[in-house]
């Protein structure tokens, strides 16, 4: 067993979790009040991590003109066949343009028609040259006075007083043999959504060739789940459709170049499915699970000059892909480009999967707040809108900031000690025992995989799949108990696939709640195939004494039916 | 998908180490950087990006369709050349401009 330095830090806000949305609260605290002591910490560092590590092409979240933002609300409901919280999403966007023009003037690169207006990509989106987008928001961050930046640090939990109250977090330094306590008036995580739950397009040597970043592992539902917060719409699981081994976005090319889906036959089938990302993502799994496969868009007889644009946009976001081209010499002038769905995220920013939240962005525990994809209830918040709601929890934490009194030290030391230990033993290599954090990720990851409707099964489950993926996540979770680790990297692992399993086991608990398939393309429950009009709510979930209680709610935030 | 770090290049500054989002970079006890999990990568270019010394490149995993070539970058300011070594024709060097945008 190794004894962990441990740190101390007091604070009044501690983000958990530098990506877009923990900046975007963090440059909204030292703007808002200079001296309020702000602690940023991040399990990797502010400059690269995150969704947005190698950059983005569009903001995709932005009130084009002639467009309002009742319309956003709409679009967004339609999407997401009715489950959204308008309330959160009417907030979110009438944030948008006013953030979007604060990234220009950070230094963002936007391009503009010859009146220097904005040129817009479809009805939402904006061009932009986002390579540098987060070391952009990292400049912004550090230039707040009583900012503290903590890079390096892997937050595993919430300490929770007496009353309920969240009142700071505990983890551990990747790289040192340090624990670090962290006591806080206002907690907010942002730590992202979930990848890596299931087994993913690429299995082998590849594993992390996917699209969300592998490296958001659900850290923050997690320890939410832990301690007590209420959750919502995890079954609202997202596939996205990516391009084929590199799972590079595919937006620059469908919208930007306009080139439209083909199956193997040369029929244009996108129009059968409709417009919705969910069936844009069924139309694709069902040509291919009928036999009409493989899909593409149809890039062929593209200039020469839109092809090296596309290198360009590709290197500045998702450089696989221009590699890829490059490497193949099947450059998308001369060969269309296959697309794949990929296996299923839990991710609160292009779905609605996260923590149950008020307006204010506060959570169900006093004193913890959520923004970004970790946050439920709004989905398509993409870039501006993970900006917002950093924002708008920013301002909910400054007004409620006079009514928290501080937490003394020394229940914060007593309350993290478990936690602390908990680290220390598991530092403690037994040559006994031969279990790697790896293999019982492939176990949990093949068990969402065949039984929880991951891509081997074309996404589909139902009830009696969903019973043995239940118990067999339970063993795996008992399993994962006795796993130990030789170094603070080993420990990072260990915390990890830790996360990423009580994850699954509230994602088996939602997906088996919702007994209709409303989002075709993001999961189909074989016994209930079709959208059933009682499923027009809320499902939600709470760990109670162990056990997971689910809870519905009515569109408005209402609850309804206790169940169980 | 990975990246490798050419030994020769490298001279243990960490600048990789620093901004890996995954924290797979470590410094050897030879004083150089290396790939503790190159499985792990995601492929996202950071670390070729902020190594001053051109000691990292590129590849594609074989498993989603690499046949050897690499792809490194060098960057002066706003202007980046990122340069594909393939291995049966010559280089091709692709140059970004960072003020100027996607226009797709
Ligand atoms: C590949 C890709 C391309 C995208 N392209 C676009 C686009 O073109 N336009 C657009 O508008 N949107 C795009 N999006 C969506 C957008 O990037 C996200 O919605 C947004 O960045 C989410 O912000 P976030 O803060 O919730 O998550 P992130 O930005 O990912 O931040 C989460 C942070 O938490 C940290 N963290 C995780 N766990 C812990 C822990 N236990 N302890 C401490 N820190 C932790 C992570 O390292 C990370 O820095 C894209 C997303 C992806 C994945």
């Amino acid at each position: 067993m190794k004894a962990l330095k441990r740190k101390y830090i007091e604070t009044d806000v501690l983000i958990i979790g530098g990506g877009t949305a923990g900046c975007g609260a963090a440059i909204a605290l030292a703007r808002r009040a200079p001296r309020l002591r702000v602690v940023a910490l991040e399990k990797a560092n502010l400059r690269r991590s995150g969704c947005l590590a190698a950059g983005v092409n569009a903001l995709n979240a932005h009130i084009n003109p002639g467009r309002t933002v009742q319309d956003y609300l709409e679009y967004v409901r339609r999407d997401a066949e009715k489950i959204v919280r308008d309330d959160l999403i009417l907030s979110m966007a009438e944030r948008f343009n006013a953030i979007t023009e604060e990234l220009e003037r950070m230094g963002l690169v936007f391009l503009k028609d010859d009146e220097g207006r904005y040129v817009a990509r479809g009805k939402r989106n904006l061009k932009i040259n986002g390579e540098n987008i987060k070391t952009i928001l990292e400049n912004e961050v550090r230039k707040g006075p009583s900012t503290v930046v903590l890079n390096h640090v892997n937050a595993t939990d919430l300490l929770k007083d007496k009353s309920g109250a969240i009142v700071g977090a505990v983890g551990f330094s990747v790289n040192f043999e340090e624990a670090f306590i962290v006591s806080a008036k206002a907690v907010l995580v942002a730590t992202g959504g979930a990848a890596g739950l299931y087994r993913p397009n690429n299995p082998g040597f590849s594993r992390h060739k996917m699209w969300y970043s592998p490296f958001n592992t659900g850290a923050g539902y997690a320890m939410g789940i832990r301690a007590g917060a209420e959750m919502t719409s995890l079954e609202m699981r997202f596939v996205a459709q990516r391009i084929k081994d590199t799972i590079a976005p595919t937006g620059t090319i469908a919208l930007g170049v306009g080139a439209k889906e083909i199956n193997s036959q040369g029929e244009f089938y996108a129009s059968k499915y409709g417009l919705s990302t969910n069936a844009r993502a069924y139309g694709a799994a069902n040509e291919n699970y009928e036999g009409r496969g493989p899909c593409r868009l149809k890039t062929t007889g593209i200039s020469h000059e839109t092809e090296e644009d596309l290198y360009r946009a590709y290197l500045n976001m998702a450089p696989a892909q221009t590699l890829k081209w490059i490497e193949s010499n099947e450059p998308p002038s001369k060969s269309d480009v296959e697309i794949e769905g990929t296996e299923p995220y839990i991710v609160g920013g292009h779905t609605g999967s996260g923590y149950w939240i008020d307006a204010g962005r506060r959570t169900t525990l006093k004193g913890l707040y959520a923004a970004g994809d970790v946050a439920g209830g709004a989905p398509k918040k993409f870039v501006t809108g993970a900006l917002a709601e950093g924002q708008i929890a920013a301002e909910s934490i400054l007004a409620d900031l006079n009514d928290i009194d501080d937490a003394s030290s020394d229940t914060i030391e007593r309350l993290a000690e478990p936690f602390v230990d908990s680290y220390e033993r598991k530092l403690n290599r037994d040559e006994s025992k031969w279990l790697f954090p790896l293999e019982l990720e492939e176990a949990m990851q093949k068990i969402m995989d065949n039984y929880a409707g991951g891509i081997s099964a074309s996404y589909r489950y139902n009830e009696a799949r969903l019973d043995v993926a239940e118990e067999r996540i339970r063993v795996v979770e008992r399993l994962v108990k006795s796993l130990r680790a030789y170094d603070m990297d080993d420990l990072l692992q260990v915390y990890e696939l830790t996360d990423r399993l009580t994850v699954c086991r509230a994602l088996i608990a939602h997906l088996r709640e919702r007994r209709e398939t409303r989002w075709p393309g993001f999961g189909v429950r074989s016994d209930y195939p079709n959208v059933d009009e009682k499923f027009e709510l809320f499902v939600n979930s709470r760990l109670v004494d162990g056990k997971i209680q689910m809870i519905r709610r009515e569109l408005t935030g209402k609850e309804t039916v206790r169940e169980r | 998908m990975s990246v490798r770090i050419e030994k020769d290049r490298c001279v243990g500054c960490a600048a990789c180490v620093e901004v890996c989002p995954g924290n797979l970079l470590k410094i050897a006890p030879d004083g150089r950087a290396f790939v503790k999990r190159p499985e792990d990568c995601w492929g996202c270019a950071s670390c070729l990006k902020a190594c001053r010394f051109g000691a990292i490149f590129y590849f594609l995993g074989a498993d989603v369709g690499g046949r050897g070539a690499t792809m490194r970058v060098e960057i002066d300011g706003e202007i980046s050349q990122w340069i594909f070594n393939t291995p049966d024709s010559p280089p091709k060097r692709i140059v970004v401009d960072a003020q100027s945008a996607n226009k797709y």
